[in-house]
């Protein structure tokens, strides 16, 4: 026999179920007393630098019908294309700018709403720039492990073409679920777990 | 930053790709809600770009003074809450067996009769006046993290015409790569329903299964006030980049 790898394995992923609003957005559903406010419902104050913008995001299900109990990450770059994290080694995000949010469905109309801003671009491993874009990253009853994928701008025609994930996509007839439509400052992105429509999801 | 005072240099390699074969897959019709939630097409793979190797870190100013005492950050003064008082606590580990400081952990949970608070659990075991359900803590250096809560009752829901939960704490994990992000749920060693839940069954893996279930650590327990389970959870490990091939630019 050769010798172990002695690795440990990953904890394996549980859905985060109907009550997930408890532990993660607790004022969301009523438990006032415990956190002055929810973690990452806010992402963007007065110094924030960059064009402000609103993502209006649905999660659908194989039916068509919206999810009210999904919840909603999301993690990007400043508006100069830095992030907010340690990983980040080519220079200071915005201190204005956290990058992260996060943000429930609506329990009547299943709709995230985000303010945030239009990040910038931020390069791939090869230093080809990726285009604009939002990573995200989906729970809710039913999803076993949570589902990551993201959201490209439809302003960004040039950008999105010369992007090297989106060129990783075989079928191109499924290019358009990666990208939010604009429409004044706020960009629609549904998200179809399922079916025709199906989203493109990640495993990166 | 997580590694401010110490001199941990931030690692900036790609994480070990997730075996899906040890989680649960998205389809898993047990558990009816997966059958209309699960994508069928295949995932779109690829390394690790810095979009997923970075990640938000969450400061100790943040937290106040009772995030990680369930028993009492919801009850009125001098009031706790019912059940069985525990502690929960373990180390938040990588797959190469490395602490990992710094991270945030949420938690949430029923109350000790199986009832959460959330107005869409209509089940009829009532409320308890004196318990939320919602904790939260960072991590330490050697990613040692610990809490204090009552034991969350069994519940039943409807899945089949008679499946309960076992006992469980939702546990929410961040890394220190956004691509770390973990849910998972904690149980109780020697629950005989956890082997007849469709949520835990969706694993396949029983060695996985039992790496979910926290186990009695009486050396931690404090007597005559609280029993202790001890669980380790364990994240996505980072490839060291010493040979990576990588162009400049990055």
């Amino acid at each position: 026999m050769a010798q172990s790898l002695d690795r440990l394995r990953e904890s394996p992923s549980q859905t985060a179920g109907p009550y997930v609003h408890i532990g993660l957005t607790p004022n969301f559903c009523g438990i006032g007393a415990v956190y002055p406010s929810d973690l990452g419902a806010t992402m963007v104050n007065d110094k924030t630098k960059g064009e402000r913008i609103k993502l209006h995001i649905r999660v659908l299900d194989g039916t068509g019908t919206p999810l009210k109990d999904a919840l909603i990450e999301i993690w990007q770059a400043d508006a100069d294309g830095f992030y907010n994290s340690p990983a980040e080694l080519r220079g200071a995000a915005d201190p204005n700018f956290f990058g992260w949010g996060r943000c429930p469905t609506d329990m009547e109309t299943g709709l995230c709403a985000f303010e945030t801003v239009k990040p910038g671009r931020v390069p791939f491993p090869d230093g080809r720039l990726m285009a604009p874009h939002i990573t995200l990253w989906i729970v809710a009853r039913g999803i076993n492990i949570g589902l990551h994928t993201r959201l490209y701008f439809s302003d960004e025609e040039k950008a999105n073409a010369g992007d090297p994930i989106l060129a990783r996509i075989e079928h191109r007839v499924r290019l358009p679920t990666l990208i939010a439509e604009r429409k004044g400052d706020t960009y629609v992105f549904d998200i179809h777990l399922q079916g025709e429509k199906e989203t493109v999801f990640f495993d990166s | 930053m997580p590694e401010s005072g110490s001199n941990r240099v931030p690692e900036t390699g790609a994480f070990f790709q997730r075996d899906r074969t040890w989680h649960p897959p998205a389809l898993t019709p047990g558990y009816k809600s997966s059958v209309l939630r699960s994508p069928q097409k295949a995932l779109l793979s690829f390394d690790n770009t810095l979009s997923e190797i970075s990640g938000p870190v969450f400061g100790h100013a943040m937290l106040g003074e009772l995030d990680n005492d369930l028993i009492h950050n919801f009850a009125r003064p001098g009031e706790s809450a019912i059940g069985e008082r525990i502690i929960v606590h373990g180390r938040v580990l990588d797959e190469r067996g490395l602490g990992v400081p710094g991270v945030l952990l949420e938690f949430w949970q029923a109350n000790a009769g199986g009832r959460y608070r959330h107005k869409k659990d209509g089940y009829l075991a009532p409320l308890d006046p004196n318990f939320g359900g919602c904790g939260r803590t960072l991590s330490g250096e050697d990613g040692g993290y610990a809490f204090r809560t009552v034991k969350p009752g069994p519940y039943p829901w409807p899945n089949g015409p008679n499946d309960w939960r076992p006992a469980h704490i939702h546990f929410s994990v961040f890394g220190h790569g956004f691509a770390q992000r973990l849910i998972t749920q904690m149980y109780f060693e020697g629950d005989p329903l956890i082997w007849k839940c469709p949520i835990v069954r969706g694993i396949a893996d029983k060695a996985a299964i039992e790496a979910l279930t926290a186990v009695l650590d009486t050396q931690a327990t404090i007597p005559m006030d609280a029993l202790a389970y001890k669980f380790d959870i364990v994240l996505r490990g980072r490839r060291s980049s010493l040979f990576e091939n990588r162009m400049e630019g990055n």
